[in-house]
């Protein structure tokens, strides 16, 4: 029998099958909402809009990284693409094919894996650390002796002679030191994505400088793509192709890093890069970027969600939520300055058809 | 410059006597801090700097071994008793923490633990402890004031709580302000806010400020001086752009390489190899020196004492003095 529509090639290992210009992961729509304790009864049910539709790519082999303050749902973001947590709506392609849908959660699991801020609480106190990294190949069926092996393997390219730390337990061990098995057992099912949430922001200083390089020689190595959120935009600057500015649970801003770091086109991003401590005691901030803190995501303000906090906010902010729209070739921004006849008096005017 | 120093530590050791070994987390710190000076110890865990302000407040647990000398404010810190101990915390020296979540009370208002700290002090009236702990608040410009001082600690944000902390450590009118790492755990818009609210505070009250914190960033935005901290000794000391611009301890230089920022268009980072030594088993010598790239045979044997170096500044190195 002849088939005259293409197969899709099931015979291509999961993340090759799309392609390399598909996007490895695609986030559509995504929606999470928290419930809030202790409200509802009688009364309308109260929720934190912890990721109130987002959508982006990662592109296969990039970095992508996640900046934002706390509570505007980066971990969020990061717990649903590991399907840690399960969207109240929207969809995640992996390399084409819907997560849950055309391709099995477990397939998907072995290619997507993540790496936490608390280097202890993620690993189990009670396992030697060879047996935390060969936990999950044992899972997906490795037989414990070779699982061990790979184990070791890991252990040694992260930078940890297994003779000496391979039967260590956690508490034997220094952050930096965790931090690296923790990357070790990121890597035992050979995955495509590593989601590092976080992952370096409780290491000092010195200690994030080696594993930041780890990170980067990981990567080129066994041709992973990272998804990096952190605080530290100094951090991300270095890390990432291209990042994303996420505010109260929407995207603010996203583009690739020369674009957001030296063009920004969201008032937000420019307030977090004038946030970053200055280098050069003669020239400090005299004036807070930003004034108080991120408003509640339980009842996040109208229209923008930034117009609270923006120094350019005009009556129209308050009304209109600006779409995320592309702004130039590599840059989409979520700013109603942006959108032509928006009403902003800042906007550019609105071309002629 | 010697003559009448707000904080004056001479030669002090800290060690811990819990566990199977002894820890000296402090090991022979000096440091002085003149009347209006910021000082940020600078360090990364591990490197004594919350010890030695610790130390400041006689902070530690039973059966710590301080040796050297304290004085702060003409007061000798090490001879103080319990009840000269309780009228100097508060009203001489005061501290605001990492966490305010965890140094203010849960079952108390705000309010209620500013006026008691007023009241415990100065024995004057509620009504009058209440009117301090209201015109504080605003000084630290927090929004609807006479509301938030009867809010309980969960029901403010990180950046307000630490406001809150400091309009309480500065209720007694202090002369010295310790700050224990205190924007770590906030974001980054609110950090640069709290920074200028310390150092606009710290110029209309005088105030003598020691500013830990493991960020060169956050030292170069508050403070004048850098004390860099290693292993529980004081490694380089200098004017704040004298630090940045011209480091002389390969440590400190070491610390301002392995900055992201300095990567540009390189694609790795430079960094001190290894890790810092184990406090209950020091090396001989300098305790960077199994780090140091510079290393010679007297590093390992003998310890570099604070020289110093170029007028203002000082450095514990054999390689610079």
């Amino acid at each position: 029998m002849i088939s005259i529509v293409e197969e899709p090639a099931y015979d291509l290992p999961v993340g090759e099958r799309g392609g390399p210009a598909q996007p490895l992961i695609s986030a559509r729509g995504l929606i999470k909402h928290f419930p809030v304790k202790g409200s509802g009864f009688m009364k309308p049910k109260k929720v934190v809009r912890a990721v109130d539709g987002v959508d982006f790519d990662i592109l296969k082999g990039e970095t992508l990284g996640v900046v934002g303050e706390s509570g505007c749902g980066k971990s969020t973001t990061a717990r649903l693409l590991m399907q840690l947590i399960l969207p109240d709506r929207g969809d995640i392609l992996f390399d084409g094919e819907t997560v849950g849908g055309a391709l099995p959660l477990s397939d998907y699991r072995r290619q997507v894996q993540m790496v936490f801020q608390d280097s202890y609480a993620s690993l189990n106190p009670r396992l030697t650390i060879e047996e935390s990294i060969a936990f999950a190949p044992r899972v997906h069926g490795i037989a414990a002796g070779r699982a061990i092996t790979r184990a070791h393997d890991l252990l040694h390219r992260v930078g940890l002679e297994p003779s000496r730390f391979a039967g260590r337990y956690p508490h034997e061990l220094s952050g930096g030191q965790r931090q690296r098995v923790n990357i070790a057992r990121a890597l035992a099912l050979e995955p495509r994505l590593i989601i590092l949430d976080e992952a370096v922001s409780a290491l000092d200083k010195s200690v994030e400088a080696q594993v930041l390089n780890l990170l980067l020689d990981l990567k080129r190595d066994f041709g992973l793509t990272y998804l990096f959120i952190s605080h530290d935009l100094n951090v991300v600057r270095f890390m990432c192709d291209r990042v994303m500015v996420m505010y109260l649970g929407k995207v603010a801003e996203i583009g690739s890093r020369d674009a957001i770091f030296e063009n920004t086109r969201h008032p937000y991003s420019a307030a977090l890069l004038a946030s970053m401590p200055k280098m050069d005691p003669s020239e400090r901030t005299l004036e807070p970027p930003l004034s108080g803190d991120p408003p509640n995501p339980i009842d996040p303000p109208s229209g923008c969600r930034f117009h609270t906090r923006c120094s350019f906010a005009e009556s129209i902010c308050s009304e209109n939520l600006p779409p995320l729209a592309s702004v130039s070739e590599s840059q989409s921004a979520a700013c109603l300055m942006s959108v032509p006849g928006s009403r902003h008096s800042r906007a550019p005017a609105l071309m002629e058809a | 410059m010697q003559t009448a120093a707000m904080i004056d530590i001479r030669n002090l050791s800290v060690t811990f006597n819990r566990g199977r070994k002894p820890v000296k987390a402090v090991n022979g710190v000096s440091l002085s801090v003149q009347p209006g000076e910021v000082v940020a110890l600078l360090g990364e865990s591990g490197s004594g700097k919350s010890v030695t302000m610790r130390s400041l407040l006689r902070l530690h647990p039973k059966g710590t071994t301080i040796e050297g000398s304290m004085t702060v404010a003409g007061r000798d810190v090490t001879g103080l008793t319990a009840k000269d101990l309780g009228a100097f915390r508060g009203a001489v020296a005061s501290m605001v923490f990492q966490e305010p979540r965890l140094a203010l009370d849960p079952v108390y208002t705000l309010g209620r633990q500013i006026e008691e700290t007023i009241m415990r002090h100065e024995g004057i009236s509620r009504a009058q402890a209440a009117a301090r702990a209201l015109a504080l608040f605003q000084k630290v410009k927090i929004p609807s004031p006479e509301r938030r001082l009867q809010n309980y600690p969960h029901e403010m944000s990180g950046g307000m709580l630490q406001r809150s902390m400091i309009a309480m450590a500065l209720a007694c009118n202090p002369k010295v302000l310790l700050a224990d790492e205190p924007t770590t755990a906030l974001d980054a818009t609110v950090q640069i806010q709290i920074l200028l609210l310390i150092r606009d505070l710290q110029k209309e009250y005088g105030l003598s400020v020691i500013f830990v914190t493991h960020d060169i960033g956050v030292a170069a935005e508050v403070a004048d001086r850098i004390a860099v901290m290693y292993a529980g000794r004081i490694v380089e000391e200098g004017r704040v752009a004298d630090i940045i611009r011209e480091p002389r301890h390969p440590y400190t230089k070491g610390l301002l390489g392995a900055r992201v920022e300095l990567a540009h268009g390189r694609d790795r980072l430079i960094t001190i190899p290894g890790a810092p030594p184990d406090l209950a088993a020091m090396p001989p010598g300098c305790a960077f020196a199994p780090r140091c790239a510079q290393v010679s045979d007297l590093c390992r044997t003998e310890v570099p004492a604070l020289m110093p170096v170029g007028g203002t500044g000082s450095v514990a190195c054999v390689q610079c003095a």
